[in-house]
């Protein structure tokens, strides 16, 4: 493989993992906006979680209205920005775009939603002011796409809005997940300074709402709070050797790898256990950090992989190897990872079976689990009366409201794990909620 | 292979294809480099007395991405010496001898006119065109389009022109006018041997939004200027058109205005013009789209069994009539084919706003299905379907009847109620007002947000 060698400086980093999507120039936005066809009660809006009007938008780039353009995204969709970058727009607005039944390229909504944000980012053009204060308080608890898009909201809608962040960073797992070839850091923090400057919520870093007299104290002091807390750590898978150094969760790898960029470390040999977007994304990261070898080991076949297609392939194309019908039974090795001991499988009856005798070692020097992310059920317990699905989500109604009236929520701790998208709008529907309950 | 070869009012030349007067034709090195790349006949750039120029001196219209699909200048005639022009054209004339070169001329008085035709004949020139067109500078000085829009004028200076000229006379006439067929009589009246049209339209291509000003900007402020390029087209065909059905003009027509590819020349061929003229086209992409008109022409020429240029000029003119001529009781619908559908929606849209109320959408599908009581066969959906022959406008009468406005006006059935068939007779059905609120308004907001009431 070793399509990508070590990058050691920031600018080989940059290069290696180069934008999928890379900003418009004027021209190009021109262009591209001139082919929207301007669909009547258009299939890309419906195809959209945040329903942001795209013919809209669209028009308003190609007519020279792109601070226009901007509140239009934006007025839908607080992530506007990231999200033209992150979203997977392949089975969103751009996979219904009419255009596909034409065979003709669909139009690039994603790349021509950030064109127009990106300018109304970097020109701070005042588009939002915090509505007329109501004297309500709301504190928020998470700083991801669901905190951020709520603290908007309410403050739009008067309340005092207080964002309680464990890490040292806002916008969650858009700057600490997504894969750094979609958006870069500065582009995800770039966005959330513009709303902030925009709506005047407050952010407290490095301030984890941790048990039941920090949530007393919360329950005290505001009207409301809501839960943006997102999903928790990789899940444990419970083989032996699972502790050995070099064994690592993909979403610790990856919040690793966005902090550290250049200076983080891979393996040579690399085996990512998943079938899901995440193992995608953690392959593809680990080849471009230089590995020389990424294998993919999924306990089913290839068909069955949870990931979209387009990641797959994204994967593929930089060198990936797929082992399916696999599970791993041991890490093995010393004190550092050596190898992994799996066992073939097949499915019957849609279920795994591990097939006798049929084990091996495949060597390798790093194990990146990308087998999916843990609740956070030890937290929600502290507070009274919240209930929790059997899958471990939180439990709440159409406006977002949980089964502690007080306690409001939405993105990931909801819906189990979806896009920043979902997270972003659902956020504003909870906000709403909230508005209305505290309005009774 | 067909033969394009012109004779045009006893000018020859190897092709239908000339550079119309214009910064393309403002020096014998342009000419010379036209000639070598394919073109066969050049109108050189307007000579006549001096002028001074201004700077910034051209606007243009973008549409979306589509740049200069109008443009306009504020520019004069030639500012370089009637001496270097006159050497360079024979120049070009002793290089090119099978080429046309054709000399535009612009003066004021009788004997200027004089001598700039002995000039220009001396130095080797096919052919005169007279440019009275010119819509801004030259006619605040009593020339260009002041001359154009003065059929008495037009003929005085053509007949000053006839007593010297001993080559073929062009009248290039301006469509600032509101009929061309003045101007046109009144070059024939005057002795001329052919037309050419158009000239530029006056026009204001643009506003600064910033500035206040129009364009093109000198120091601020600005002017009218004159309009051309594929914008100006449909307004030059109307225009030949009209030259070349009236009985009192009878002139071989060059035809200008808007034409950028072989199709836009074979318009004006089959409305009447015998060569054509290009400009903007030239100045937008250079001299190289020569190559494209002439395939283009060859190609349609050899698919039509065409040996000449002259094997269908004017072809079109029998089908171009008044509209009381025009058959009314042909009647077409539209038509949707589902398979070729991509469910944009815009034949809904269009029809329910901006026609008929004659297609409606259906459930389960995007595709839309056309109410055919209600079609009055205008055409618009079908033109803005962005899929190629997705939208069709079938034949619904069988053919077999013929009444036209002419013949009920001679009949003296004229109508004396409201009761078109094709608008659904006596009892023409159009939804009752009222049912229009509420319908479009929720369209406006994003869709999720709306859906979800939080906006
Ligand atoms: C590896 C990976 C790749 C992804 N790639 C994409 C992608 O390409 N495109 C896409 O659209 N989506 C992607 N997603 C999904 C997307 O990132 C999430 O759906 C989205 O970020 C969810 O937003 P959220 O606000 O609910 O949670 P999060 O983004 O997880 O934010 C939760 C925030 O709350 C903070 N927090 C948690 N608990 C506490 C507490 N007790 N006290 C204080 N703060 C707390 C966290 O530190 C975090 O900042 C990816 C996810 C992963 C894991
Ligand atoms: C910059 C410019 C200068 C022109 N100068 C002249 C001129 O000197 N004499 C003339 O007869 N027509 C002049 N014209 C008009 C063109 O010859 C032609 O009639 C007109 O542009 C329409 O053709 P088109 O649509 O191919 O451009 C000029 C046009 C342009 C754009
Ligand atoms: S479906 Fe495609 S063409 Fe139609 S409005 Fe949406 S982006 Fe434009
Ligand atoms: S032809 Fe005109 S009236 Fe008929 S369906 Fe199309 S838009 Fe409507
Ligand atoms: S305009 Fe054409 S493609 Fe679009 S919905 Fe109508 S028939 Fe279908």
């Amino acid at each position: 493989m070793a399509e990508f060698s070590t990058p050691t400086t920031a600018q080989e980093f940059a290069q290696n993992f180069a934008q999928l999507k890379p900003n418009m120039s004027r021209t190009e936005a021109l262009y591209e906006s001139s082919r929207c066809l301007f669909c009547f009660d258009a299939p890309c809006i419906t195809a959209c979680p945040s329903g942001i009007d795209i013919p809209q938008f669209i028009r308003q780039i190609n007519s020279g209205n792109v601070t226009g353009s901007a509140r239009t995204i934006y007025e839908a969709n607080y992530f506007g920005n990231a999200c033209g970058k992150v979203c997977p727009t392949e089975v969103l607005c751009e996979g219904s775009c009419v255009y596909n039944l034409q065979d003709v390229k669909p139009i690039e909504i994603g790349r021509l939603q950030s064109y127009a944000t990106t300018q109304a980012i970097t020109e701070n053009k005042k588009l939002f002011t915090p509505g007329p204060a109501n004297g309500k308080r709301v504190a928020v608890i998470g700083a991801g796409p669901a905190g951020i898009s709520a603290a908007c909201e309410l403050r739009a809608l008067g309340y005092e809005v207080t964002v309680f962040e464990a890490k040292a960073q806002p916008s969650g797992l858009t700057v600490y997940g997504v894969a750094p070839y979609k958006i870069t850091n500065e582009e995800a923090l770039a966005e959330m300074t513009y709303l902030q400057g925009q709506f005047g919520y407050e952010v407290r870093y490095h301030a984890p709402i941790t048990g039941r007299a920090d949530l007393a104290a919360l329950e005290a002091e505001y009207d409301a709070i809501f839960l943006g807390i997102g999903l928790g750590k990789t899940t444990q898978l419970g083989l032996p050797g699972e502790e050995k150094i070099n064994c690592v969760g993909a979403v610790e790898f990856i919040e690793e790898l966005r902090q550290r960029q250049q200076q983080m470390q891979v393996g040579r040999t690399v085996i990512v256990f998943g079938g899901g977007n995440t193992a995608m994304d953690a392959a593809s990261e680990a080849a471009r950090l230089g590995a020389e070898s990424v294998v993919l080991a999924y306990r089913r076949g290839k068909e069955e992989m949870g990931a979209y297609d387009f990641e797959y392939e994204l994967a593929k194309a930089v060198g990936m190897k797929g082992l399916f019908n696999v599970a791993p039974l041991e890490i093995v090795g010393d004190d550092y990872v050596a190898g992994v001991r799996f066992i073939r499988t097949v499915i019957e009856d849609g279920r795994v079976r591990e097939v006798p005798g049929s084990e091996f070692v495949q060597a390798c020097d790093m194990v990146i689990k990308a087998t999916g992310q843990a609740k956070q059920t030890h937290f929600l317990h502290h507070i009274p009366g919240l209930e929790l699905d059997g899958r471990g989500r939180i439990v709440a109604d159409a406006a977002g409201q949980t089964t502690n009236p007080q306690y409001f929520t939405s993105g990931d701790a909801r819906n189990g794990g979806a896009e920043v998208v979902n997270a972003a709008a659902e956020a504003k529907v909870a906000a709403r909620g909230i508005h209305a309950f505290l309005s009774k | 292979m067909p033969d394009l070869s012109i004779n045009f009012a006893g000018i020859t030349s190897p092709n239908p294809f000339w550079l119309a007067s214009a910064p393309p034709t403002n020096s014998g090195y342009q000419v010379m480099k036209a000639f070598d790349a394919g073109w066969g006949g050049a109108v050189w750039k307007t000579l006549g007395v001096p002028v001074i120029n201004v700077s910034s001196r051209y606007g243009g219209v973008s549409y979306r991405d589509k740049r200069l699909v109008g443009f306009n200048n504020i520019e004069l005639i030639s500012d370089r010496p009637l001496t270097d022009n006159l050497r360079e054209i024979s120049e070009v004339k002793k290089r090119f001898p099978d080429h046309a070169v054709i000399a535009s001329l612009m003066v004021q008085s009788r004997q200027e006119w004089h001598d700039i035709v002995r000039q220009s004949q001396d130095a080797g020139a096919d052919g005169f065109e007279l440019n009275f067109g010119c819509p801004h500078g030259m006619c605040e000085r009593g020339m260009g389009s002041a001359v154009g829009q003065e059929p008495n004028v037009l003929q005085m200076i053509v007949e000053w022109v006839m007593e010297v000229a001993q080559k073929p006379v062009i009248v290039k006439l301006t469509p600032n006018i509101s009929d061309i067929t003045e101007p046109a009589q009144a070059a024939r009246r005057g002795g001329a041997d052919a037309i050419s049209l158009i000239n530029t339209i006056q026009s204001i291509v643009g506003v600064d939004l910033d500035r206040f000003a129009p364009y093109p900007i000198v120091d601020g402020q600005g002017t009218n200027g004159g309009y051309c390029g594929p914008a100006v087209k449909p307004i030059a065909l109307n225009m030949v058109k009209n030259c070349a059905q009236h009985p009192d003009v009878r002139l071989p027509i060059s035809g200008i205005g808007g034409i950028e590819n072989w199709r836009d020349a074979v318009e004006h061929i089959l409305l009447g013009a015998s060569s054509v003229q290009v400009c903007t086209a030239a100045m937008h992409f250079g001299f190289g789209i020569i190559r494209e008109l002439v395939s283009g022409l060859e190609q349609y020429m050899v698919e039509k069994n065409f040996n000449t240029i002259y094997d269908f000029v004017g072809k079109a003119l029998p089908n171009v009539r008044h509209w009381e001529d025009l058959n009314m009781k042909y009647q077409v619908k539209a038509h949707i084919h589902e398979e070729k559908c991509i469910g944009c929606q815009l034949c809904y849209t269009a029809c329910e706003d901006g026609a008929h109320q004659a297609i409606r959408l259906q459930a389960g599908t995007r595709t839309p299905a056309i109410i055919e009581e209600n079609c009055v066969g205008c055409n618009l959906c079908s033109l803005v379907c962005p899929v190629d022959d997705c939208i069709t406008m079938d034949r619904h009468d069988d053919g077999t009847q013929h009444l036209t406005w002419k013949e009920r006006t001679t009949a003296n059935t004229i109508p004396t109620e409201f009761n078109d068939e094709k608008a659904g007779g006596r009892h023409h059905w159009v939804p009752e007002p009222a049912a229009a609120l509420g319908k479009e308004r929720h369209k406006t907001l994003p869709g999720k947000a709306r859906a979800l009431g939080i906006l």
